[in-house]
């Protein structure tokens, strides 16, 4: 066995960053962009091949960590990166016909594109809990100017609201995890082992309840203003909204899933140290609330990519409730949940942005008849809208069913609560969606059908999870489940 | 001896708490500025101090470390920002201060209690000051909150850095190293990040005043 696919899958993107820092600019970059994202797409594979066959193993002096919980997400991430590099080259050509884009910005788009997906896969990867917070930072850094880059005034304040909340946050998991190595300092002893997860939760019963308590607070409030927890999710619809659409699409589909990712592994030494119940507690709490909030706020939005924003911090909430409930089949659920919206929600987003593009705007109540204009746009947004939805037999359903009938079980009172917040969601969105789809147009029909490809293998994966989950699959997914769920 | 260290630590510490209420309540951006920087060479101290009582070297570095980057090459930068955005002569109107200071009393209260369980159990000789470094991060929160100019949020910001670094002497004698250099990384390029960034701004607005940025409601 060797330690290749680790240094290329990090590597890939980190090189790409620093090369299309140099030629971003050029009319094939867009190509080189999706080169690098196909690269560590298949070092991303290689590497889930490798832990799948020999189990979970610690690299480079025990820095770096792969197990099944972390290697579904990274080849998750990577998929989503490439397939979202293919869009882009496609859309991000049209926004420089339409002079939004200019040379220097696509530079520093492609540049921080490559960047962004280095952080993220270093966040996922990493075995310390330093780095970790050092990469969820690192990450804001790279797409606050990717929010901005059309220097309009509302995506400059989107952008500057992203950086000061995300910033506060994440200041908030800085002194969680400095209390977590004051435990770990009790426990194992200083040095910069300390913070090393593996070591962590090897120790985590020995770990000072008390000082765990205080860690756990600050690191949920500071990770989970990233997850767009209610209420420190003032920054996510903005940032998704004004930023270019492939941006909106890795912000909600990947950025996401990391900072829960970081929560979990946070929650499995909380768990540890403090017995079941009070991380959970904290999460139930928060995924609950985070779930009503945005579902009774979706009604409320014009901008079709806000409205598709709040619908991801309700779905990260119903995730953050589902590992909240713990136990093997609500953490499976969620980890299924987390696979479905990432490929579902970037598919919309992909069919949103063509259809903002087409009618020139972003606001609902403009774009009209998308059927009629480009079908494949209208039918890529209609499907994407119904599976977000729960509709089967997509994915999100299996999840949701999942998750409600294990609450129903553990914690009856919720189980109400949900379905209601989730019947208004379904309301709210497809009164907005079907005007948007079907209405009457003027608009005549495009001459050439947008290279929709990423998004019907979204839905077409996101309707297979639906359906079967493959027994890989399954049996990976129930690994990490054991591991997070007890 | 010891006796002497514990008693200069506590000192830098109420320096700290002190500054982070003269910042709270001060208008003018060049003397924020100044504020921050003691601010920084007080968390130099600090580490340096604790560096000598415990003898643990890589504490030396990363007061090395904080003096370089917060004490010289940060102020640097926002003198040079502030000159060529030309706000330097800058006087924010703030409302009510002394009920800005009643308010950071109590969170100052909320703090200690806060913390006290937590220091007891360290075995650092600082652990007393941990308090004060949690106080100082939420005093700088506070501060970034009533603000209503960019580059005071941006100090309030780096103050909050400050006080974690501090945190972080206090509670644990120092991150591991490499975690330090990490975040000295994040601070830098996110400052750079964030000048770029006014400038943006400024572009588009002729001005640094955030409430030009409150548009995006929620509805």
């Amino acid at each position: 066995m060797n330690a290749l696919p680790l240094p290329l899958l990090l590597g890939m993107p980190l090189a790409g960053g620093f090369i299309l820092a140099a030629i971003g600019h050029r009319p094939r970059a867009p190509e080189w962009n999706a080169a690098f994202s196909l690269g560590t797409l298949l070092a991303a594979a290689w590497l889930t091949v490798q832990i799948v066959e020999s189990g979970p193993r610690t690299v480079f002096a025990q820095q770096f960590f792969i197990d099944p919980l972390n290697v579904f997400l990274v080849a998750l991430t990577a998929f989503v990166a490439f397939t979202t590099a293919l869009f882009s080259r496609a859309y991000m050509r049209v926004e420089v016909g339409h002079g939004r884009m200019t040379a220097a910005r696509m530079r520093l788009y492609h540049s921080m594109y490559q960047f962004f997906c280095f952080t993220m896969l270093l966040a996922l990867t990493t075995n310390n809990l330093g780095i970790l917070w050092v990469a969820m930072e690192a990450a804001t850094l790279t797409t606050v100017l990717l929010v901005s880059v059309y220097r309009t005034p509302a995506s400059l304040e989107a952008a500057w609201k992203y950086f000061i909340l995300c910033g506060v946050g994440i200041a908030q998991a800085l002194f969680g995890t400095i209390l977590l190595y004051l435990a770990a300092d009790r426990a194992i002893g200083a040095g910069g082992d300390a913070l090393l997860w593996t070591h962590l939760a090897a120790a985590k019963h020995m770990l000072q309840p008390t000082i765990i308590s205080l860690a756990f607070v600050f690191l949920l409030l500071g990770y989970g203003t990233k997850v767009g927890l209610v209420p420190l999710h003032n920054w996510l619809p903005d940032a998704h909204a004004e930023g270019p659409t492939p941006i909106s699409a890795v912000l909600s589909g990947l950025l996401l899933n990391v900072a829960l990712y970081a929560v979990l592994r946070c929650k499995v030494l909380a768990d540890g140290a403090l017995g079941p119940g009070y991380a959970g507690g904290l999460l139930i709490g928060f995924g609950l609330l985070s779930v009503v909030v945005a579902a009774l706020l979706l009604s409320r939005q014009k901008d079709v990519k806000r409205m598709f924003a709040y619908s991801s911090i309700e779905h990260m909430g119903m995730m953050t409730f589902a590992f909240g409930l713990g136990g093997p089949v609500a953490t499976f659920a969620g980890l299924l949940h987390m696979t479905a919206h990432s490929l579902v929600k970037s598919a919309i987003f992909f069919a949103a942005g063509h259809g903002a593009q087409k009618t020139g705007g972003q606001l609902m109540e403009d774009i009209r008849g998308l059927m009629t204009v480009s079908p494949t746009v209208g039918w890529g947004l209609l499907l994407g809208s119904l599976a977000i939805l729960g509709m089967p037999p997509f994915g999100i359903f299996a999840s949701e069913f999942l998750i409600l009938t294990t609450a129903m079980h553990e914690l009856p009172w919720t189980a109400p609560v949900l379905l209601a917040a989730l019947g208004v969601a379904f309301a709210a969105v497809l009164r907005r969606v079907l005007p948007m789809v079907f209405g009457a147009t003027s608009a005549r029909r495009l001459a050439h059908a947008p290279a929709l490809l990423p998004v019907f293998v979204h839905l077409g994966l996101g309707f297979m999870l639906g359906l079967y989950i493959p027994p890989y699959l399954e049996q990976w997914y129930g690994q990490a489940a054991r591991m997070i769920g007890g | 001896m010891s006796h002497w260290i514990v008693q200069s630590l506590n000192l830098f510490a109420s320096l700290m708490l002190i500054l982070a209420f003269a910042m709270l309540s001060q208008r003018r951006i060049l003397s924020l500025i100044h504020l921050f920087t003691l601010q920084g060479l007080t968390v130099v101290c600090a580490t340096a101090t604790v560096a000598y009582a415990t003898g643990r070297h890589e504490l030396y570095f990363s007061a090395a470390l904080t003096f370089t980057l917060k004490v010289l090459l940060i102020p640097y930068l926002l003198h040079r920002l502030i000159q060529r955005l030309k706000v330097q002569w800058d006087v924010e109107t703030l409302i009510n201060i002394p009920t800005l200071m009643l308010i950071g009393i109590v969170l100052v209260v909320i703090a200690f209690n806060l913390a006290a369980p937590v220091a007891q159990l360290s075995a650092s000789i600082a652990r007393g000051t941990l308090g004060i470094a949690l106080a100082c991060v939420l005093l700088s929160f506070m501060m970034m909150i009533t603000r209503s100019k960019a580059v005071p949020q941006v100090i309030g910001f780096l103050a909050m850095e400050n006080a974690l670094f501090f945190a972080a002497t206090s509670a644990t004698y120092g991150m591991p190293m490499m975690v330090e250099l990490g975040i000295a990384l994040d601070v830098l390029v996110g400052m750079l990040i964030l000048g770029v960034f006014l400038f943006q701004i400024r572009e588009q607005f002729d001005s640094l005043d955030i409430h030009h940025l409150e548009r995006l409601k929620e509805d």
